[in-house]
């Protein structure tokens, strides 16, 4: 009641008619805010706030009081969210960037100061400083005015640079090279936010990027100067700073991934950012830059991979919140809590990029002391980023064939993916769909479980899905699920999916999609029992497919593909007939035969073959009706192919007719 | 192949040369505190510590395994020797059967171990042939640790082994430690004397630590076990592949990181006054009174000695580095009467000094005889023009008189290195203009008291002006003079650089001094006289003190120099004539300041300077007793 009392006192003052009392009153206010949130809360409540962006406005004020207003906004920013949005509510953005037209430096400063203070905050729309197109120009122009101005308005553009196009409305307006002198600033913190903005503009960003390695600084290339700052006596903060810049253009394609600044420095140096001695902020920082860079080079996940013991170092990462801090202190246990998550997913991440190409990093992985159980628990924990992460892993990992045997087996990993499945958000969805695929592999001891569990129902749902990548991956795994699976299966699949669902499939927009769905029926479709089953059951619609695909407008793989589903037909005994008593599609094998391309006419002389081989029943007369059509002739013309499996292939065929 | 052999060595040797050279530059670079006169660098393999099996070529530089038995040895091993500097060596060996086993191991040590002063040491192997199986190993280990075997196989042995990338710790059984290495692979082996760990680097990529808990003076070890393994050593003969300079960096910033966050466990306000007892201190024992009364003003401290005792000290140091010895003596036995009767070898000192000074023709027992132009007066070398100019003089006077004092007070201003810098050009250009009016001063006055009065009243002057330091160089300085009063401040550290600085500028001197002959006891025949009796009192002295203490072999030896000058008819250029030198006044000076400080009952070194030389000494203990932080801990880097 007091605070409030004496908080009245303060906002009356701004009313006093004399302009000097009103400045003392001003100041007295800065004075009682400075750390006091009570204090800010109480003012924002009394409006102190509209009428302090009242007198900033109005050039009447005079250049202390307005200087002196902007300061105790800025004061009032620095406090809670709450406090932040109240700020913005009243437009105070607006107000403020139209104090930057001000001749006056100090008071420049004091409202890029308070515009800095709102904008770090998360509650702050960053669309705001992009509403007015002459903000950034001018911006750009006070960079010149004073090391504050640089400070803050740097500052500004790092955390209001979320996306490609605030990156191309940045880098339009010259922000490289108003900013690129700025990294060899006297004062620290200019050169710190300086770097920061070149991280976040160069993120993702090609043509930021192929920019950036052409700047000369004070005749120095820019990715030397971002050299210098990893060197190890400089702060951390600043290191990883700049070996975020690095990996950013390297990553956007503006430097090669062997360049020596890349793995004699870059790679290093965030190597030395998950070691135990850094903040674990700086550790999850360093170990998700540092995945990011090496995802795409297998050289580089082999360097990384042997680097001051990486994965072991990683390993520490899961070992938050430690016994040892509940015990001694609450404070400990509360920040280790907060940053836990983190600390894992980051690992996780890393772990994925490290085993994503070479079987022997992702060995080493799976030794690392409680790997599977790490990645197990993982999966089922109740952060979504957690989860995504430990799945990536687990999918980068299951490209092992000796792991799916053994590790995967053993921790029965198949569990818990299979319930992520059940209820997850798409992307998690997408990676543990693709997982599935690789567990779903023939080879693999989980196919079994995972079968029981109800994996087809829940797969061919995920072929209806909206998203390609995870009707691809449902297919996939069908597809992987059928080859060389019992007769059973391959029924329980078909029923499931429906014939209707298959053919949609068929036609589907997405070519892998397509590709996957022609494996699929080209696995059913194997050993002489199954294909005569599925085609006196689905012999029509297949055929029609068939034509209908070979009709279109698809590339060669496709078309092999098919021409390899009539390849098994012809293999059945019963379901030979189906291509027997079609003309059309006969044709259609004899216009492949002659095709240009040799893995068409492999194909296609590969069902040919298949029509006409000997000891069958019938096949004296398939050969009769074949030789009328002119195939003879064409299997003849193959045998002098320059190609010499096709040149085999046709010789196999003829000596049908010779027997 | 001698036609061969000879034809390439000329190049071999001037390589040789080269590399040598870029070796002492990098490892000096590289391990700045390390004394290798008390612990050498390693910068070869040692051709006695090592086991039969293992050949050395290319500067013991290149380490092969040739195995056992010479009989088995198919190729000749051919050495040549040229100026027994460069040992050309070609062995070749190919036994079958070799490496089968443990006892097939040999291993080779450095020449030296890694002197604990390095903090962070570094070298490199280059894996030339992995030979017939690459049971390469490569570490360190201690003198006397079994050379029969693999480095890492037994106590105070340690390796990483090329065959199965493991680390072997004192163990014949290794760990899982990194990836294998081959043919064409550099491995690095960095020991961090510092918290007594080791790691390895492979193609310039660190693997992390292997080793901790390591004992002191291990020695860089490789061993081989199959024909055909060679590799080949960098010490620093050539740039490394890691970065270790970028790791050092790391912990050069830690240590001073440390050191300069250091807690100070204090009551508020402790260690302020500390520190500025130590400046006012400093001051106070150099005589820097005005200086100290303003510095004591403005940290409202008190100073301990009274105003007039820190000026008289002033006067007779200013007395001696004039080289007015006598006066000096007199003057101490007039202020602090007894003070030279209890220390005979003080007095035989300045005594001795005084000798000198009377051949320099600075002391006025000879100066009083000449009255000659004060030409003749000058003794110091690199003074071409000798005229007295009074008046023009005067406002140069100020200026060079004004380097004095930042030259001076070099240590606690921290502007030392720039006044090295000025010392030649200060001696030879302004030495002229500013001695003229101090000599001109003395031929004026034709007695030893009246001389002395003057001298007083400058005193007194001194008292009312702001800056002494420009009245010191107004009154006494000649060039060369002004230079002494600036080494003695600094002289008492770095003395080595002092003395290299003035030898520039005594050589100087002499080249110019063949239009101007300097004469002995200013070429006054009384004076000469005079010095020639002085002479024989001295030996008096010393006869009597040989009587009265037992004999004195420093006294009979500074007595020996001293009249060795006469024995030249030129001895300012002479084997002893660096006595002549107004350098070497400062020790004397500086003795005598202690011994007056002594005599009252206070310290006779000021508390700064201990600190500092406790700090450098404190380092020096720290490289004995093998702490290795010693090597990013540098005095020099906090003396700005």
């Amino acid at each position: 009641m007091e605070v409030t009392a004496s908080s009245r006192h303060y906002v009356d003052r701004l009313f006093d008619p004399d302009p000097q009392k009103v400045l003392l009153g001003v100041i007295d206010m800065k004075n009682a805010v400075i750390g006091n949130n009570k204090q800010k809360a109480n003012l924002i409540v009394l409006g102190a706030v509209p009428r302090l962006l009242y007198l900033l406005q109005q050039d009447s004020s005079g250049a202390e009081l307005r200087t002196e207003c902007a300061v105790v906004l800025g004061s009032l920013a620095m406090g809670t969210e709450n406090n932040v949005k109240s700020l913005v509510d009243c437009h105070i953005i607006p107000a403020l960037l139209q104090g930057l037209l001000s001749q006056d430096l100090k008071f420049i400063e004091a409202c890029l100061r308070c515009l800095r203070t709102v904008f770090i905050s998360t509650v702050t729309p960053v669309q705001l400083l992009y509403t007015d197109a002459a903000v950034i120009p001018h911006l750009m122009s006070l960079l010149s005015r004073s090391r504050r101005t640089q400070e803050y308005i740097c500052q500004i553009f790092s955390h209001c640079c979320k996306t490609p196009d605030h990156q191309m409305i940045l880098y339009n307006h010259g922000a490289i090279q108003n900013i690129a002198h700025l990294l060899i600033s006297f004062s620290y913190k200019v050169q710190m936010q300086a770097l920061k903005c070149f991280s976040v503009l160069a993120y993702e960003n090609p043509q930021v990027s192929m920019t950036l390695v052409n700047v000369l600084v004070d005749g120095e290339l820019l990715s030397q100067v971002f050299v210098r700052m990893m060197q190890r006596d400089k702060p951390i903060e600043m290191q990883l700073t700049a070996a975020k810049c690095l990996t950013y253009m390297c990553r956007a394609g503006a430097i090669r991934t062997d360049d020596n600044c890349i793995v004699l420095k870059t790679l290093p140096c965030l190597v030395r950012m998950c070691s135990k001695e850094r903040l674990l902020e700086e550790r999850v920082d360093g170990a998700e830059t540092l995945a990011y860079l090496i995802e795409p080079d297998v050289e580089l996940q082999r360097i990384a991979s042997i680097t001051d013991h990486l994965i072991a170092m990683l390993a520490d990462y899961f070992k938050y919140p430690s016994s040892v801090s509940a015990i001694t202190d609450i404070k400990r246990l509360d920040h280790d809590l907060k940053h836990a998550h983190e600390l894992r997913q980051a690992a996780f991440k890393l772990y994925a990029s490290l085993g994503a190409n070479d079987e022997d990093i992702r060995k080493k992985i799976i030794e690392t002391e409680n790997m599977m159980d790490r990645i197990v628990s993982g999966l089922s924990e109740s952060s979504i980023k957690v989860r995504l992460a430990a799945v990536r892993c687990l999918h980068s990992l299951s490209r092992s064939v000796q792991q799916l045997r053994t590790s995967f087996q053993d921790h029965a990993v198949w569990k818990p993916l299979m319930k992520l499945l059940q209820n997850a958000p798409e992307e998690v969805l997408v990676m543990a769909s693709s997982t599935l695929c690789n567990l779903l592999l023939e080879f693999s001891p989980s196919k079994e479980p995972i079968l029981e569990s109800g994996a087809i129902d829940l797969l061919c749902s995920l072929t209806q899905s909206e998203s390609p990548a995870l009707r691809v991956n449902g297919i996939w795994a069908l597809m992987n699920m059928a080859f060389q699976a019992e007769q059973k299966i391959k029924m329980d699949i078909l029923r499931a999916l429906s014939t209707e669902q298959l053919f949609r499939l068929l036609s589907d927009p997405d070519v892998n999609v397509l590709m996957k769905t022609l494996g699929l029926l080209r696995n059913l479709l194997s050993t002489r029992p199954h294909i005569d089953q599925i085609m006196s059951s689905h012999g029509k619609q297949i055929m029609q497919a068939v034509t209908l695909i070979l009709e279109g407008e698809h590339n060669i793989e496709v078309k092999e593909q098919t021409l390899c589903i009539l390849a098994n037909i012809a293999d059945g005994t019963t379901a030979k007939d189906l291509i027997m008593i079609n003309d059309d599609i006969l044709q259609k094998i004899k216009y492949y035969m002659g095709h240009s391309n040799v893995k068409l006419q492999l194909a296609a002389t590969f069902c040919i073959s298949n029509l006409i081989w000997n000891e069958e029943e019938g096949s004296q007369e398939r050969q009769d009706r074949l030789r009328e059509m002119g195939f003879v002739d064409i299997l003849h013309k193959l045998t002098q192919s320059a190609d010499p499996s096709l040149c085999d292939r046709a010789k196999t065929a003829m000596q049908q007719y010779l027997a | 192949m001698a036609e061969l052999g000879a034809g390439s060595l000329h190049g071999g040797e001037l390589a040789f040369n080269y590399q040598e050279r870029e070796l002492n530059e990098r490892l000096k670079r590289l391990y700045p505190a390390v004394n290798e006169e008390e612990t050498p660098l390693p910068r070869s393999w040692s051709p006695k510590d090592k086991y039969s099996y293992i050949g050395l070529s290319q500067n013991n530089l290149r380490v092969h395994y040739k195995g056992h038995g010479a009989g088995l040895c198919r190729l000749a091993s051919k050495v040549i020797r040229v100026a027994s500097k460069v040992i050309m060596c070609f062995v070749f060996s190919d036994h079958a059967g070799h490496g089968k086993n443990h006892k097939d191991a040999a291993s080779v040590r450095a020449t030296h171990p890694i002197p604990a002063a390095c903090g962070i040491y570094y070298f490199e192997v280059k894996i030339v042939s992995k030979g017939r199986d690459g049971y390469m190993g490569i570490g360190l280990s201690a003198q006397g640790v079994n050379m029969n075997r693999l480095p890492g196989w037994d106590k105070h042995s340690y390796g990483y082994h090329g065959d199965d990338g493991h680390s072997f710790c004192s163990s014949g059984t290794g760990q899982p430690y990194g990836p294998t290495f081959t043919t064409g692979d550099v491995i690095g082996c960095c020991v961090n004397l510092i918290n007594n760990t080791c790691f390895y680097t492979k193609n310039g990529h660190s693997l992390g630590i292997a080793f901790t808990d390591l004992p002191p003076n291990l020695y860089p070890t490789v061993g081989l076990q199959t024909p055909g393994e060679i590799v080949d050593a960098n010490f620093g003969q050539q740039p490394f592949v890691f970065d270790i300079e970028d790791y050092m960096s790391e912990w050069r910033a830690k240590i001073q990181g440390i050191i300069e966050r250091f807690p100070i466990a204090e009551r508020l306000g402790e260690w302020q006054s500390v520190l500025q007892n130590m400046v006012s201190s400093y001051l106070v024992h150099h005589g820097y009174c005005a200086t100290a009364t303003s510095f004591a003003r403005a940290t409202e401290t008190t100073i301990q000695e009274e105003q007039t005792s820190i000026k008289n000290r002033q006067r007779i140091q200013k007395l001696v580095l004039a080289g007015r010895v006598g006066e000096a003596i007199e003057a101490t036995q007039q202020l602090y009467p007894g003070l030279l009767e209890h220390n005979p070898n003080l007095l035989f000192m300045l005594k001795c000094r005084q000798f000198v000074e009377m051949v320099n023709g600075t002391d006025s027992e000879v100066r009083c005889f000449t009255t000659r132009s004060p030409k003749s007066q000058d003794s110091y070398p690199g003074s071409p023009s000798m005229s007295p100019r009074h008046g023009a003089s005067n406002p140069h006077l100020h200026g060079t008189g004004a380097d004095s004092p930042t030259c001076s007070n070099g240590v606690s201003s921290g502007k030392n290195k720039q006044s090295h810098n000025k010392f030649p050009g200060l001696s030879s250009s302004s030495s002229s203009s500013s001695s003229s009016p101090s000599s001109a001063n003395y031929s004026e006055s034709n007695s030893t008291d009246s001389t002395k009065s003057q001298q007083h009243s400058s005193t007194s002057n001194q008292e009312t002006s702001d800056s002494e330091m420009e009245i010191e160089a107004e009154h006494y300085s000649n060039g060369v003079l002004e230079n002494s009063s600036t080494r003695i401040m600094n002289g008492t550290y770095k003395h080595e650089e002092i003395l290299q600085a003035d030898d520039s500028s005594l050589g100087n001197g002499l080249a110019e001094e063949g239009c101007t002959p300097r004469l002995l006891c200013g070429g006054n025949q009384a004076a000469t006289e005079r010095m020639i009796q002085f002479g024989r009192e001295l030996q008096g002295l010393n006869e009597q003190l040989c009587r009265e203490y037992g004999k004195n072999a420093t006294h009979k030896q500074m007595l020996q120099d001293a009249f060795s000058l006469l024995a030249y008819s030129d001895p300012w250029n002479c084997p002893v004539g660096q006595q002549l030198d107004p350098m070497q006044r400062e020790s004397v000076c500086a003795t005598l300041n202690s011994a007056i400080l002594e005599s009252q009952n206070l310290p006779k070194q000021p508390p700064l300077m201990l600190a500092l030389g406790q700090a450098t000494e404190c380092l020096q203990l720290m490289a004995r007793v093998r702490s290795g932080s010693c090597s990013f801990a540098r005095v020099d880097s906090f003396l700005h």
